[in-house]
């Protein structure tokens, strides 16, 4: 018996050993060394290796560190109920309106495939829009609502938001209607023959049973928003600040220990969050 | 068929909102490349030209695009077949329990919220520290992995949790060994699906900016390039160059989603006639 556990885990391990070493390699020894260079030294030129808290001391020690945490987690709030209430919205309308599958998997697409196009040039397309002679301004002031261009659109805020929202809005339509497709349609009859009205269907079938989609969702938004450092940085015109454009300008100045400091900060901020999210979901019966 | 609700009507108007909301800054910008010469980066447009393109393909003006188009592609290849390969064995693997199998799954996951800039730094470390060069082929390569291989590895997750195992029963019952089984009857029910991963594969490695970042060393891959151009070039020859690679993007989706329908249209014409005059 033992020998035949054994060999099964052997078979196993054979066959995920290029996967093992990809993140062994890749994930697991990246993380030690920044936790690692997060207690060493830095002068102007070069790291030095060291075992000092001084990072920590300094990390902790700065108002800054706490407004920037603050400024992440806003942006993850606010943009998590946004694509909430729009991917929802949306995989409700093609999971129970779009009547045959065709339609369904056509409509479907139609929403993913900005997915597999570059992110980059997704943010720089909002220039022309959100620009102080942008085609919003130039709308506005046509219509007569404002009277001058307004400033906050571009660069601002604002436009972080509106960005991170157009990225990310598909990582809650596609687990949401994944979900929503499997719910067995003879509930909803049920409970239409029950007297359910549509809101009361809405809000006592169809979300509690999609309450596991909801969570891969949010999972996928909560962690690209948190460790987002790109988009902060091109959409508020290097305005505003998250955690993660604290570490990546702390690489641009080659203070390595530092960044090493915030990073580590923020994986246990983001693992610590899908803890918690992931004790609501079993992600692997849900897929 | 019943009679299409109001609130139908609604949701449609929302979801052709949400379509809108997508594609519209694109496009936008896809009209706005064909700026005339002296057009900006805003309407109105001041004539209609290819200039902006024709930029584009003289080296001085905007440093080097087509080297480091080359390089995303030769990278998005090497990534696209090393991700289905792993994730098909990977997910292979997982149809069992194995000693040390949940925390490999959770290995997964970490890898897919950690963020992105994580990866490059520790990997930049590494290197660094070790005397090895940065290169996007090797640092840059893993790196993109790290990404690529936890969406391949959900999707055959996804795919085997719906595999009939009869049809693997069925094999071994004719006295298939389990290579034959592996190779004429898992893989064939299950190319679909592969090439889905492979879509995943070839496109998140093209576009992938965080994990390269500090990983792909002198020679910069394409969204690099961008990501710089961004910072110093405020004409048009940057949507010239967002259309192009955006269009780019179309025709891979187009060609692997044409891929997909094919194979699955041969396997449903290919299909068993099990039960064909029985009666």
């Amino acid at each position: 018996m033992l020998n035949f556990l054994k060999n099964r885990s052997a078979s196993g391990w054979l066959m995920v050993s290029p996967l093992a070493l990809v993140l062994v390699f890749f994930l697991v020894l990246p993380i030690i060394m920044i936790v690692v260079v997060s207690f060493w030294r830095a002068t102007e030129f070069s790291i030095i290796p060291a075992f000092e808290f001084d990072n920590y001391e300094f990390l902790f020690s700065s108002p800054v560190t706490y407004s920037v945490f603050l400024n992440t987690f806003k942006y993850a709030l606010i943009t998590w109920v946004f694509t909430l209430g729009i991917g929802f919205t949306v995989a409700y309308f093609l999971a129970f309106h779009v009547r045959t599958q065709t339609w369904q998997i056509a409509l479907f697409l139609l929403c993913t495939i900005p997915f597999w196009t570059s992110n980059i040039i997704r943010m720089i397309s909002w220039i022309p829009f959100l620009g102080r002679n942008g085609i919003a301004n130039s709308a506005l002031i046509s219509w007569g609502v404002v009277d001058e261009p307004l400033e906050w659109l571009l660069f601002s805020d604002f436009a972080v938001i509106l960005a991170l929202v157009h990225l990310y809005t598909l990582f809650m339509v596609v687990p949401i209607f994944n979900t929503m497709m499997r719910i067995d349609k003879s509930l909803i009859e049920a409970a239409r023959d029950a007297g359910a009205n549509g809101a009361q269907i809405l809000w006592n079938v169809i979300i509690p049973l999609t309450k596991p989609g909801i969570m891969i969702g949010t999972i996928f938004v909560v962690t690209l928003v948190m460790g987002d450092f790109i988009t902060v940085r091109f959409m508020s015109g290097s305005q505003s600040a998250n955690v993660g454009r604290l570490i990546s300008n702390d690489i641009a100045l080659l203070q390595y220990p530092s960044a090493a400091a915030t990073a580590v900060v923020l994986l246990l901020t983001v693992l610590i969050v899908i803890g918690i999210l992931l004790r609501f979901v079993n992600i692997r019966k849900e897929l | 068929m019943e009679p299409r609700s109001r609130s139908f009507y609604v949701l449609a108007a929302f979801f052709g909102l949400f379509v809108l909301f997508l594609y519209g800054p694109t496009i936008t910008i896809a009209i706005l490349s064909f700026q005339g010469p002296g057009g900006g980066l805003t309407f109105p447009m001041r004539g209609v030209s290819l200039h902006w393109f024709f930029d584009l393909f003289e080296q001085q003006a905007v440093g080097d695009i087509w080297g480091s188009f080359g390089r995303s592609f030769l990278l998005g290849l090497m990534v696209m077949v090393t991700t289905v390969v792993v994730s098909v064995m990977g997910g292979l693997a997982f149809r069992k329990r194995f000693a040390g199998s949940s925390v490999l799954f959770y290995l997964i996951i970490t890898s897919l919220v950690i963020p992105s800039i994580l990866i490059s730094l520790g990997v930049g470390l590494i290197f660094s520290q070790l005397d090895l060069n940065v290169h996007w082929s090797t640092s840059g390569f893993g790196s993109q992995l790290t990404w690529t291989l936890p969406f391949g590895l959900l999707i055959m997750f996804a795919v085997f949790n719906r595999f009939d195992k009869s049809y693997e029963e069925a094999a071994r019952d004719q006295g298939a060994t389990p290579w034959q089984t592996l190779r004429y009857v898992v893989l064939p029910i299950i190319a679909p699906s592969l090439i889905g991963v492979a879509l995943f594969g070839f496109t998140l490695s093209y576009d992938e900016f965080a994990r390269t970042l500090l990983t792909a060393g002198s020679y910069n891959t394409l969204p690099l390039e961008i990501y710089g151009m961004t910072t110093n070039v405020t004409t048009p020859v940057l949507y010239a160059l967002g259309t192009l690679t955006t269009v780019f993007s179309l025709l891979i989706i187009g060609l692997f989603l044409g891929i997909a329908r094919l194979t699955a249209q041969r396997k449903a014409k290919a299909g068993s006639d099990a039960g064909e005059g029985m009666v």
